[in-house]
């Protein structure tokens, strides 16, 4: 099938596109957008966060069907030009990024976080991330990031 | 889009500055937050075609026949492939070649691998999977680790893999006070997130080229080599990004297999395991069963230590045998006893493969010896922290090894330390999210109890027991646009901890430079040794540190003076180019003695020490964590944040040990290999954490650094543990710490 879908503000089309393939299939395999991850590909771990329509979503859970005629942001869509998300730029500067392979779903789901509540306090923070899953840091500096972000933005 | 991506194809340039003992920016932090960091599994060549796994449904199993034709037929499918397809010598494995590429004749675990599939899409690769047929005549598997032993042999020798005795003292000391225990230890993953994969491109030459997360490149292209049948250098190996190891990606996984697809139907083949591949895919930590006696006198002073140590192997030996050396040499933990008796045993069962995780063996040995250390003080009447305090090793003490401890050992300030930290507010019930049970809504209180719990732990940095452990690293200056350049080059595995970082900060220290540019990480250049063993910045950065001296040492001849500090690099250097290489050992272990385990085998001691902070839910069963906090002393911090760091994310992996990570095992089988069932914390499970770090240099090692990654994994898991037994008066002697443990139900 044919999937015409908006990411990060182009319009973009796949072909032959088997109805199985998911959304993350479709960004990572075939539009070349490998930023958001396949850790877990059934919605357990927060990786592969993108947003569809403005809402974040786990695009392993999303049929890459069902993204036809909507538009997504990934997380290559966030920074303009050289210039970081103020979300990108406290995680590079606290530590929060250490492998790296939940960064993308977090500063996602971060950006998300803040654009809905300016100021959060660490409990929300907390339940807000609790989705995406970090092996390496013991999440105290991705909460610094966040924290960080939140006085920034 | 270029025709492959990979992570470092092109250089990692850094203009920040910041030498040792300050935190600069990662080279690919920016890269990893705009999400264009190219890891393993993004990698994409234009030709490529996609290869699959077809994995064994049974821990044991003779292989009675296998019927490809119904799998070939599949439209869209390149090859399938058995172990007759293997050209070399179809084993594998770090301490014995005893694990096959292709299973041969039998499968020893559920997962082992059959056969491989390439297809032109995933999907096509794992339909035809499915139409291979493996007609198995099933065996009765090996499970249990204390019989093991007597049981069929699952490979020729027998179920024994390594045991390994300590001896010191008197062997029949007696004591007044005496307590024993009997712990369990369940299967821990890695859990890295980013799963196992890479991209084998086969190259005109014959031979092939691999991009492949891995933690060690020169071991991975030993044995992929062998198991191909090629000289080594037509197998050449790039870093690709890597998404975390912890210990599991020391192994191979689909390195050989994606090079035998590669090979034969003549097209890049990219391999990605999905998760439940993935907990197939890898050892994990070996689960164990200790027998624990301590002896002491009223004062607490420990007189003897006797322990039997049972460490799972499962199917294949992978690193088993370091693993049983580590528990029975660090068996007694940090702490002085002029007589010991320590046996550990490492076997082989039908269970999944164990190696390499974080804290590897120390782990084992840690939940048992403070659990023991607990019951002892609870004994006495001591605290458990002025109990710990009493037999505290210190500079100057004697390993049960013989082995002095020649540098900093400041267990008893590690302890006091987190003792001395002030304790968190009681529970208020103000928010669920801070209550055992959380959101889920099951208690505002009632039925919570709090306690607080200490351990101390003990790991072994470096490799041991004579192993030449070395790295090697390149580094090169030049001018570049009227400025002074270096570039350093090693085949040490960069897979999250930030040694990217430590070396360009190694560099800029020694060479007074502000650009350093990190080369990809490759088999182009000698060994840097494994990711592992909290050894690279000690090893790695040892041999950046002596390529850097070699470079200096030619910048001063040219400039007619030893001190540059006055010259101008850029001037002084011109179109000349500066480029030396260098390898760095450290100081040589020696074997440990096979009766009596004596020997100097280890080369340096790293210690933590936790303070944990629970509340339970007595009717449930359920765990908050509120706190935990941490001491380690780390040598010197070569980049304080990137340490603090590890010391978070190595105290979270030990929190996951302690109250929810097993991979559990039926009859061989696992019942959960999913992040559904196989749970890792989240941000509502890491409690806020305190770090003390000291900085006691080790005399022995570059810039005085002391190995970092393991020791928070260590005591972390027993000062939780010993946190809710505070709580609850439970003995609790298994982690994972499950809620029936606690309700009794």
């Amino acid at each position: 099938m044919r999937v015409d879908v908006t990411v990060n503000g182009e319009a973009r089309r796949a072909d032959d596109v088997w109805e199985g393939e998911s959304l993350l299939f479709l960004l990572r395999e075939r539009l070349g957008l490998p930023g958001a991850k396949n850790a877990c590909e059934q919605g357990e771990c927060g990786s592969c966060t993108v947003y569809l329509d403005d809402v974040p979503v786990c695009a392993c859970l999303v049929a890459a069907g069902q993204a036809h005629g909507r538009e997504v942001r990934t997380v290559e869509g966030l920074a303009v030009g050289d210039e970081l998300d103020p979300v990108q730029e406290a995680f590079v500067e606290a530590g929060a990024v250490q492998c790296g392979f939940c960064t993308p779903g977090l500063v996602v789901a971060a950006h998300d976080l803040l654009n809905r509540v300016a100021a959060p306090s660490d409990p929300e923070i907390r339940e807000a991330l609790a989705g995406n899953l970090c092996r390496c840091t013991g999440y105290e500096k991705i909460l610094d990031a966040v924290r960080l972000a939140a006085r920034r933005r | 889009m270029s025709p492959i991506r990979t992570a470092l194809t092109s250089a990692l340039t850094s203009e920040v500055t910041g030498g040792i003992g300050t935190s600069p920016r990662r080279p690919d932090g920016n890269l990893k937050v705009r999400g264009e960091f190219a890891y393993a599994s993004d990698l994409w060549h234009e030709d490529m075609v996609w290869g699959a796994t077809l994995r064994s449904p049974h821990p044991h199993a003779r292989i009675v026949s296998v019927d490809l034709t119904e799998a070939i037929r599949v439209p869209g499918v390149r090859a399938v492939l058995t172990h007759e397809d293997v050209p070399g010598l179809n084993r594998y494995g770090l301490e014995r070649k005893d694990q096959p590429v292709l299973a041969e004749g039998v499968v020893r675990y559920q997962g082992e691998p059959v056969a491989l599939v390439a297809a032109d899409h995933p999907e096509t690769a794992r339909r035809a999977m499915r139409r291979v047929k493996v007609a198995y005549e099933v065996l009765e598997p090996v499970v249990d680790v204390e019989t093991a032993a007597g049981a069929a042999p699952l490979h020729p020798g027998g179920n024994l893999l390594r045991h390994v005795p300590v001896r010191r003292g008197d062997q029949a000391a007696t004591a007044a006070v005496v307590v024993t225990g009997r712990y369990e230890v369940g299967m821990q993953d890695q859990a890295f997130l980013g799963p196992e994969s890479g991209l084998a491109v086969p190259a005109e030459d014959g031979g092939v080229d691999l991009y492949v997360a891995t933690q060690w490149l020169h071991v991975d292209r030993e044995q992929v080599a062998r198991a191909l049948g090629m000289p080594e250098d037509k197998v050449r190996l790039t870093l690709s990004g890597v998404g975390g190891a912890f210990g599991g990606r020391e192994d191979l996984s689909m390195q050989v297999h994606a090079c035998l697809l590669a090979l034969r139907t003549g097209r890049p083949v990219k391999m990605v395991y999905n998760r439940e591949e993935s907990f197939y895919g890898h050892v994990h930590r070996h689960p164990a069963v200790l027998h624990y006696e301590h002896g002491a006198d009223r004062t607490g002073k420990l007189s003897y230590v006797k322990a039997k140590i049972y460490l799972d192997g499962g199917a294949y030996a992978s690193s088993t045998g370091a693993v049983v050396a580590n528990a029975a040499t660090l068996g007694i933990g940090p702490y002085e006893v002029d007589n010991v008796t320590v046996d550990a045993w490492g076997l082989y069962t039908n269970n999944p493969p164990c190696g390499a995780m974080r804290g590897f063996g120390a782990v084992q040995a840690a939940f048992a010896y403070e659990s023991q250390m607990d019951r002892l003080a609870a004994e006495l009447g001591l605290h458990p922290v002025e109990l710990r305090l009493r037999n505290a090793m210190a500079e100057g003490s004697v390993m049960p090894t013989g082995q002095l401890v020649d540098s900093a050992a400041p267990v008893a300030r590690l302890l006091e330390l987190v003792r001395d930290k002030p304790l968190p507010p009681p529970s208020g019930a103000l928010d669920l999210r801070d209550m055992p049970g959380g959101v889920a809504n099951t208690t505002h209180g009632e039925g919570v109890v709090r306690g607080v719990g200490y351990a101390v732990g003990i790991k072994n940095i470096c490799f041991s027991e004579g192993y030449d452990d070395y790295s090697t690293a390149r580094v090169r200056l030049q001018v570049v646009n009227g400025e002074p350049v270096a570039q350093a080059h090693t085949a040490a595995c960069e897979v999250g901890q930030g040694l990217v970082t430590v070396v360009q900060q190694i560099v800029r220290t020694e060479l007074g430079v502000r650009r350093v540019a990190i080369l990809p990480m490759d088999t182009t250049i000698g060994d840097g040794g494994s990711t592992s063993a909290s050894r690279q910045t000690y090893v790695t950065g040892g041999a950046v540190k002596a390529a850097c001296a070699a470079v200096r040492a030619e910048l001063a001849a040219m400039a007619g003076t030893e001190d540059l500090s006055e010259v101008d690099l850029a001037e002084l250097l011109g179109d000349r180019v500066v480029d030396r290489t260098a390898e760095y050992r450290h100081r040589r272990t020696e074997p440990i003695a096979p009766v009596t385990g004596q020997g100097n085998a280890h080369v340096q001691y790293g210690f933590a020490a936790h303070r944990a902070v629970v509340d339970v839910d007595t009717e449930l069963g359920l765990v908050k964590v509120v706190r935990l906090d941490c001491a380690q002393d780390v040598g010197r911090a070569l980049n304080p944040q990137a340490v603090v760091g590890q010391i978070q994310g190595g105290s979270a992996q030990g929190l996951g040990l302690a109250v929810m990570e097993e991979i559990r095992t039926s009859g061989g089988r696992v019942r959960n290999p999913s992040f559904t069932d196989y749970l890792i914390p989240t941000t509502l499970d890491m409690p806020p954490m305190g770090v003390d770090v000291l900085e006691l240099a080790d005399p022995n090692a570059p810039y005085g650094v002391r190995g970092v990654g393991e020791p928070p994994t260590i005591s972390s898991t027993p000062a939780i543990v010993a946190a809710i037994r505070a709580a609850t008066g439970l003995a609790l002697t298994r982690v994972p710490v499950r809620p029936e443990h606690i309700t009794g139900t």
